[in-house]
């Protein structure tokens, strides 16, 4: 079975790429647009990996990582944050959080790819 | 990877245009010296996503123009910056040269390099301005540093400590994953150290008790392996100490690596020696390659032109599924009947049909609400409008807005736009005073233009009041005088005379502004509004300011009419238009100078246009006025009565464009399709009131002469 990877974002533009990219490479891909929808989302099933932007309107990223990492279930999953460089302190926010790593903007599907081979087998 | 990244393009610069509009509406809405956590906020997070969009779509120059406004948004939203005027004026420019650049990276093209230099210039003034330069840091500072490093050897290797701290598990790293991601790099040696480990029942599955001790044997830059621990450097101690050639001592060589000292005792008795196979690297390889052309088949290049889309909200997709399935089953419904019908099913044919109709209505009206828009689409371009008029001006303005959700179809949207831009400026620039002017009338020193939208018995109207100084109603009838629009005797009421503002070539602004133009807009403004189907009206009071009334039809596609015959012809009179229908003696009849032929209405005489003279129908079955009907109509504030032979009956008509399947016809403003198959044309009302009053004159003319 593929691995379920749920992507948020609030820019239509990066979740079709994320989306599009991970479709691409055979992961299964469930969208939100932002923390409170991706919360439900992650409440009602299971997902193998979670990609979320920082900052979205509701709930933002690292709300959203403090929240999923205090779910039993997703305990040990790997939470990745789409980041840009200058976030320096978001990263340290991230972490603290509960976020796995991170993934700095601006990125190409390669990389992309490449990260989430890292945490996922 | 080959992910044909235009693909998304489209995508992105649509929600870029919205981001650029939530940052325009915020900005505006922000006042210097106060800090809105949340506009401040939500205009971040706007310029925040274009960054990114742009940057991952690879139109860099628009990402590096926006890190610029999105770092002293950035600052702002900390309280490091003060929101100041200037700062808003300089982003609000920013976002139009913004714009610009995206609108020519969506044609392909490149922005006036010129303009976005000096609005680049403009925000890094700002920056280096405030006391919060040095937030500019480079991200790439980590890095830097690592491969700045000078060696004076190159290693040959590296000693590689790694001790995670218990609760690394839990933030989703796996030490599997980063001693896998260690081997990529080169042949490793690895240790474990299970010292640490409490006896199985003391054992909490969830943490993490393991260290290793690993030998990366290969040059690699020790950058690389700093990226493998990048998101774990503060979930465990780990030392890198590079393996020198020959009879090198490793601890020395690196003076105090971080954790050196912790990691020390590790090199304890038991270290069974974990080592994966080289193999399972490869294996994960060639599943790499063989992902690549799977993306690549799917990344078919999705048409990226500049093609208008418009967004639906998907509850009235819905209902007009709801709607189309109804509409099957009562078509089913209907067949079924037909295959073997008899006289006695007439009633449920009647009521099959009765259903059809309903619901051919309803869809009818739910594709139309699909070219509904509300009208805010229009109105969200004024803050910005009367905020520049206002600053260029000196003048205090508010705008307020209200039934910016009212709907209004597609096309209305795309043609108000201009016309009320220019009422609004007229109210900016000749309505609302000057502060000190508006001090002394007694009003208070900021004025207010009122933007309105409802909808009123099957029609949208747009207001525009403002509480300035009002028509100068002498001044316009003096003008006018001068001009020879009316003659000094004319008496007119207040109402007629600011009509006249109207009239082509009227102005009265005595020093001619580049803000609302020469005033020989108005006619073109009535002029353009008329074509949509609607009317203005203008009323207004010396010293509390004035208003203009818009009126417009809901849609433009479909018209309530009355069918009225004239010899062999049917036209359409548009219902709005029609005040009542009468039946007049001749000798209610006034040959009137200048005037022509009229009759009086309850102490109104109204011009007769007599149709099938305006259309030249052969034979027409009542060419005396007691044979016929009159229909009064109104448009523009005058009336006429038209004549004709009878009335047919009411239907709503679907309008279709005479212009673009014949050519433009004075006196009708299209045509449509009757249930019997044949044609009629709809009459124009303010045209026919033209045709009348340019006969009328001619009349006139021949009389005097």
């Amino acid at each position: 079975m593929a691995a379920s990877i749920l992507a948020v974002d609030d820019s239509a533009s990066m979740r079709q790429m994320v989306s599009f990219t991970l479709k691409g490479a055979g992961y299964e891909v469930v969208e939100a647009s932002d923390g409170v929808e991706a919360l439900n989302i992650a409440k009602t099933r299971s997902v193998n990996l979670v990609i979320t932007d920082v900052n979205m309107p509701n709930m933002d990223g690292i709300t959203l990582i403090k929240e999923l990492r205090g779910l039993p279930s997703y305990k040990f999953t790997p939470l990745l944050m789409l980041t840009t460089e200058s976030g320096a302190d978001k990263k340290q926010q991230g972490k603290a959080a509960g976020a796995t790593g991170w993934i700095v903007k601006p990125f190409n599907p390669e990389q992309l790819l490449n990260t989430i081979k890292k945490v996922i087998s | 990877m080959s992910i044909d990244m235009a693909q998304f393009h489209q995508v992105f610069f649509e929600e870029s245009f919205e981001g650029l509009d939530v940052m325009e509406n915020g900005l505006l809405n922000m006042n210097p010296g106060e800090a809105d956590a949340e506009e401040i906020n939500s205009i971040f997070r706007a310029a925040h996503s274009i960054k990114g969009g742009s940057g991952t779509f690879g139109f860099t120059t628009v990402s590096d123009f926006t890190h610029v406004m999105e770092t002293l948004l950035d600052e702002m939203r900390d309280g490091r910056r003060d929101v100041t005027s200037e700062g808003i004026n300089v982003l609000l420019a920013s976002v139009d040269v913004l714009r610009d650049m995206l609108t020519a990276a969506q044609d392909g093209g490149d922005a006036d390099e010129e303009r976005v230099k000096a609005s680049r210039a403009d925000l890094d003034r700002l920056l280096a301005g405030g006391d919060a330069a040095a937030a500019e840091s480079g991200g790439g500072d980590q890095v830097e540093e690592a491969s700045a490093e000078p060696a004076v050897q190159e290693p040959i290797g590296w000693k590689i400590v790694f001790r995670p701290h218990q609760h690394l598990l839990r933030t989703g790293n796996d030490p599997l994953r980063i001693i896998r991601e260690l081997e990529e790099l080169g042949p490793l040696d690895a240790e474990c150290d299970t010292s640490s480990l409490p006896a199985l029942r003391d054992m909490d599955p969830e943490e993490s008790y393991l260290s290793w001790d690993l030998r990366l044997n290969a040059p690699v830059d020790k950058a690389l392996i700093d990226d493998i621990f990048e998101w774990v450097e503060d979930d465990c101690d780990f030392a890198v100490v590079p393996v020198m050639p020959e009879g090198f001592d490793p601890t020395a060589a690196v003076p105090e690596p971080d954790a050196a000292d912790q990691v020390e005792p590790a090199k304890a008795a038991e270290k069974p020696e974990i080592k994966e196979a080289p193999p399972a690297v490869e294996r994960r390889q060639q599943q790499g390659d063989r992902r690549k052309p799977a993306a690549k088949s799917a990344g078919a290049k999705a048409g990226g032109g500049g093609a208008s889309s418009i967004r639906v909200d998907t509850g009235k997709i819905d209902s007009l599924i709801n709607m189309v399935g109804e509409l099957v089953i009562t078509q089913s419904m209907l067949g079924l009947l037909g295959e073997d019908f008899s006289i006695d099913k007439l009633p449920r044919l009647r009521e099959g049909l009765g259903q059809l109709e309903r619901h051919t209505r309803e869809l009818q009206e739910s594709v139309m609400q699909i070219r509904m828009l509300p009208i805010s689409f229009t109105f969200s371009r004024f803050p910005r409008l009367v905020h520049d008029l206002s600053q260029k001006l000196g003048k205090q303005i508010e705008l307020k807005m209200s039934g910016e959700n009212t709907e209004v179809d597609k096309t209305v949207i795309e043609k108000i736009g201009d016309p009320l831009v220019h009422l609004v400026r007229n109210s900016v620039d000749h309505g609302i005073e000057m502060p000190d002017e508006r001090v002394a009338a007694g009003k208070p020193e900021t004025g207010t233009v009122h933007l309105s939208a409802e909808h009123r018995g099957g029609n949208i109207v747009i207001e525009i009041t403002d509480d300035g100084k009002g028509l100068a109603r002498d001044r316009i009838l003096d003008k006018a005088i001068e001009r020879g629009l009316v003659k000094e005797d004319d008496n007119l009421s207040d109402k007629q005379i600011y009509e006249l503002i109207f009239m082509p070539g009227f102005s009265t602004a005595e020093q001619v502004s580049d803000v609302s133009g020469r005033g020989v807009g108005m006619d073109v403004v009535r002029r353009n509004i008329n074509e949509l189907g609607g009317s203005i009206e203008i009323d207004s009071e010396i010293g509390k300011g004035s208003t203009i009334t818009i009126r417009l039809p809901l849609t433009l596609a479909i018209l309530d009419g009355q069918t009225v015959v004239v010899g062999e012809e049917t036209y359409i009179v548009p219902l709005v238009s029609i005040i009542e229908s009468i039946q007049v003696k001749s000798n209610m009849l006034n040959m009137v100078a200048g005037k022509g032929e009229t009759f009086k209405l309850r102490e109104e005489y109204l011009p007769i246009v007599r149709l099938h003279e305006v259309f030249n129908i052969e034979e027409p079955k009542a060419t005396e006025i007691n044979d016929g009907i009159i229909v009064v109509v109104e448009a523009g504030g005058r009336k006429c009565g038209l004549f004709v032979d009878g009335l047919l009956g009411q239907q709503q008509v679907v309008i279709k464009s005479l212009e673009a399947n014949y050519g433009k016809v004075e006196g009708v403003s299209g045509a449509t399709i009757l249930g019997d198959g044949s044609v009629a044309l709809i009459l124009d009302i303010p045209g026919m009131m033209r045709l009348a009053a340019d006969r009328d004159s001619q009349a006139g003319l021949a009389m005097t002469a």
